[in-house]
C-alpha cells in the first residue's frame, strides 16, 4: 500500500509547484525523491506529510484517503537539513519527546531511548544539550526522535546536506540499514546523484515540478525513460547534441558519423538526440567502437586521478570525464572518444527510444 | 626560533584608540573622582575631605528614596515591556507586505528625541487641555498627573512603555524570525501546541536577544533622565525624581558638586555591579 498520491498538484498563487503528478510507493520501501533545487521536493514532501494540502488529487495512506487529514494526525515523522532538536532538552529529553505525548511508562520511554540512543551511537551523550553536540550528533539525535516514532512514513528532507564528506558517507551507508526494519515507509529527498545510487532502493526523478521517472534505483541510472530524467540522474550533467540519421548512419556532423546500432535500425530517417555520459566521453578514444571527435578545451579540472575536461564539441558544450591527469589548456584541441554503443538516443521531444 | 612578537611601532596603531578613550572616559570620570574626594568654594580652591562625601549619600535617606524609587520604576519597566515586547513580536506578521509595515511602525516611537516625548506626552497628558487627561478625566476619574502621585507615575510608565517597548519587539522579533521553518514544522508534526512551540522553541532560540533586550532596558530606564524631567519634572514633590533627576537637583540646583559627584560614582558602581551580574548569569547559563 504505502502512500499513493493521485493525481495531485499544488500552486501557490499563480505559480505552480507541482504538476500534475501519480505516484505510488510501496510500504516499507526506502524511495528516495531526486532533483535539483527547486524542482518539487520539498513541496512534495510537504504534501506527503500532510503539511500542505493539495490543491487538487487526492493522497492516500495503508489504504486510506488521508487528503485532508492535519499532519498530528496521521503517523509521520520528519528530519531536515537543519539538525532540528528541542534546545533546552537534553539528548535523552528530545529523544523521548515523541514517547511523552503518547503517555507511555517513564520506565518504558527510559529503556527505548536507550536502545534507540544504542542504535545512533548517541549513548554517551544523552545527558548532554544540542548545542553541545556536534553537527553529524545533532543530526542523529533527530534521526533517533524520528525513529523512536514509529512512524508509518519517514520524511528525510536532504538530511546529510549539513554535514561535511565523511560524516555523509557515514550516513549513507547507516541510513537504509536504520529503516530497513521499522517497517515504516522511507521518503528521502536529495540533489546529489551520487546519494541516490549509493543509498539503493527506489529513486524518483524531479523535474521542475514534474516526476520523471520512478523506479529502482540503479534501473533508473542506467536506463533513463527520457532527456529530463537521464538529465537529473547525471553528474556532471549528460551530454547531448542532435543527430541525424540518414539510411544506416548517424551523422553528427558530415565528418563524424557512425553506423546507426542494431536496435535503432528500424527507425525512420529524422532527427533524433544522442547523450552521452561524461563517464562514457573518453580523451584518446579508448574502445574499438569508440566514434572520434575533436574538442576545443574550455575548462579543465583534474581532481585526483580524475579529469574533468568541458569541452565545444561541434558547437555543443560537453563535459568529459576520464580516468588518468590530463592537464590541458583553454584552446587545446582534444581528441574524445565517444562509445556510441553505450549512449542514449532520444527523439526530439526527449522521448527515450527504448532499444 | 627567536618569537619576535614585540614591536614597539604597534603602539602607533593602538594610540588613536587610547586618546579617545581617555578624553571620552577617563579624564571625565577622574574629574568627578576628584570633585568626590574634596570640598570646592570655587576659584579652585580645594579641601581634602577623604570619604566624607560617600558616607553622606550613603547614609541619607534622600538617597535612599530615589534609589528605591528607581528600582521600582526599573523593574515595572522590566516587567511590562518585556512580556509585552515579546507578545507584540509575536503577533507580527513573518512575512508579506505588512512586514515593513509594522517594522516601521514599531521604529518610529525610537527615533523620536527624549525631550520630545515628554513634552508630547505632558501635553497629550494635561488634565484640562490634553487629549489623554480630558478622555480620562471626561470618564468620571478624577486624573492630574501634575498633583496626583500616583496619576505622574502611572503616566511615566505609560510613557517609557510607549517609547521603549518597540525596542524590545524589535530585538524579539529578529530572534522569532531566525528561526528555521523547519522548527515550526517539526512542532506542528509533533502535535505541539502553541505554548509548547513559543516554550520549548520560541523562547528558548530567542533568549540571546532577550538577554540583550533586558539589559538595555535595564541600563536605559536606570538612567532616565530626560522623560520624567519634562514630563514631571520629578514632581509632584519628590514622587518622580528618579536618581539621575536627583543628582542634577544636588549638582547644578544646590552646587553641591561633592556629594553629586560621589553619588555619581556609587550610581556608576550600581550599574556596572548590576550589568556584570548579569552578563555573568546568562555566560553560566549558556555555557551549560
Amino acid at each position: 500500500m504505502g502512500i499513493e498520491l493521485k493525481k495531485i498538484t499544488k500552486r501557490v498563487g499563480a505559480e505552480t509547484y507541482i504538476y500534475e503528478t501519480d505516484l505510488s510507493v510501496e510500504k516499507g520501501g526506502f524511495n528516495i525523491l531526486l532533483g535539483t533545487t527547486l524542482s518539487g521536493k520539498t513541496t512534495l514532501m510537504r504534501l506527503m506529510a500532510g503539511l500542505d494540502r493539495p490543491s487538487s488529487g487526492e493522497i492516500w495512506f495503508d489504504g486510506n484517503n488521508v487528503t485532508g487529514v492535519p499532519v498530528q494526525k496521521r503517523s509521520v515523522a520528519m528530519v531536515y537539513q537543519q539538525f532540528i532538536n528541542y534546545p533546552n532538552f537534553t539528548v535523552f529529553n528530545n529523544i523521548a519527546s515523541p514517547l511523552r505525548v503518547s503517555g507511555i511508562s517513564p520506565s518504558e520511554i527510559k529503556q527505548r531511548v536507550e536502545q534507540m540512543a544504542e542504535l545512533v551511537k548517541l549513548t554517551p551523550m544523552l545527558q548532554r544539550f544540542p548545542s553541545e553536540l556536534s553537527g553529524g550528533q545533532q543530526q542523529r539525535a533527530a534521526l533517533a526522535r524520528a525513529l523512536i516514532k514509529d512512524a508509518g512514513l519517514v520524511l528525510l528532507d536532504e538530511p546529510l546536506a549539513n554535514l561535511d564528506y565523511k560524516l555523509r558517507e557515514e550516513f549513507r551507508d547507516e541510513l537504509p540499514k536504520l529503516f530497513a526494519d521499522t517497517g515504516a515507509t522511507v521518503v528521502y529527498a536529495t540533489s546529489e546523484p551520487l546519494e541516490a545510487l549509493m543509498l539503493g532502493g527506489k529513486t524518483a526523478t524531479l523535474h521542475e515540478g514534474r516526476v520523471t521517472q520512478y523506479g529502482p534505483t540503479a534501473e533508473s541510472y542506467r536506463q533513463p525513460n527520457s532527456l529530463l530524467s537521464a538529465g537529473v540522474f547525471s553528474d556532471p550533467p549528460i551530454n547531448t547534441a542532435a543527430i541525424d540519421k540518414k539510411g544506416d548512419v548517424f551523422y553528427l556532423t558530415e565528418a563524424v558519423n557512425w553506423p546507426v546500432p542494431p536496435p535503432y535500425a528500424r527507425l525512420p530517417d529524422a532527427r533524433y538526440v544522442i547523450g552521452v555520459r561524461p563517464h562514457h566521453l573518453l580523451v584518446g578514444g579508448t574502445t574499438e567502437n569508440a566514434v572520434k571527435v575533436n574538442g576545443i578545451v574550455q575548462i579543465a579540472e583534474i581532481s585526483g586521478s580524475q579529469s574533468i575536461i568541458h569541452v565545444d564539441v561541434e558547437g555543443n558544450s560537453w563535459v568529459s570525464e576520464s580516468r588518468g591527469v590530463h592537464p590541458y589548456r583553454v584552446g587545446d584541441v582534444v581528441e574524445l572518444g565517444v562509445n556510441v554503443e553505450r549512449c542514449f538516443y532520444f527523439d526530439i521531444n526527449g522521448e527515450r527510444l527504448l532499444a | 626560533m627567536n618569537d619576535r612578537t614585540a614591536n614597539p611601532r604597534a603602539w602607533w596603531f593602538v594610540l588613536p584608540v587610547l586618546v579617545l578613550v581617555a578624553f571620552n572616559a577617563l579624564i571625565p570620570l577622574m574629574t568627578v573622582v576628584n570633585y568626590s574626594v574634596q570640598e570646592t568654594f570655587g576659584d579652585n580652591v580645594f579641601f581634602w575631605e577623604g570619604l566624607k562625601w560617600f558616607e553622606q549619600v550613603l547614609n541619607s535617606d534622600r538617597f535612599h528614596e530615589s534609589f528605591l524609587r528607581q528600582l521600582a520604576f526599573t523593574g515595572m519597566i522590566l516587567a511590562i515591556e518585556v512580556p509585552l515586547g515579546i507578545a507584540v513580536a509575536l503577533s507580527m506578521p513573518r512575512k508579506g507586505p505588512w512586514v515593513s509595515v509594522c517594522l516601521v511602525l514599531m521604529a518610529l516611537p525610537l527615533l523620536i528625541p527624549w525631550n520630545v516625548v515628554g513634552a508630547m506626552w505632558n501635553i497629550f497628558a494635561l488634565p484640562d487641555i490634553g487629549l489623554l487627561g480630558r478622555m480620562i478625566n471626561g470618564m468620571g476619574i478624577d486624573y492630574n498627573f501634575t498633583q496626583q502621585p500616583v496619576a505622574a507615575w502611572l503616566t511615566t510608565v505609560l510613557m517609557d512603555v510607549w517609547h521603549w517597548t518597540s525596542l524590545v519587539v524589535l530585538l524579539a522579533y529578529a530572534g522569532l524570525c531566525s528561526i528555521p521553518d523547519a522548527y515550526y514544522q517539526a512542532a506542528k508534526i509533533d502535535g505541539a501546541s502553541a505554548w509548547a512551540v513559543f516554550r520549548y522553541i520560541q523562547l528558548p532560540k530567542m533568549k540571546r536577544v532577550l538577554t540583550i533586550a533586558i539589559l538595555l532596558r535595564f541600563m536605559d530606564s536606570f538612567m532616565i533622565y530626560t522623560e520624567p524631567f519634562v514630563l514631571t519634572g520629578g514632581g509632584p514633590g519628590n514622587t518622580t525624581t528618579f536618581l539621575s533627576i536627583d543628582l542634577v537637583k544636588i549638582a547644578l540646583g544646590q552646587f553641591d558638586l561633592g556629594p553629586a559627584a560621589a553619588m555619581s560614582l556609587i550610581y556608576f558602581l550600581v550599574v556596572l555591579l548590576v550589568c556584570w551580574i548579569f552578563y555573568t548569569l546568562t555566560m553560566r547559563n549558556e555555557s551549560q
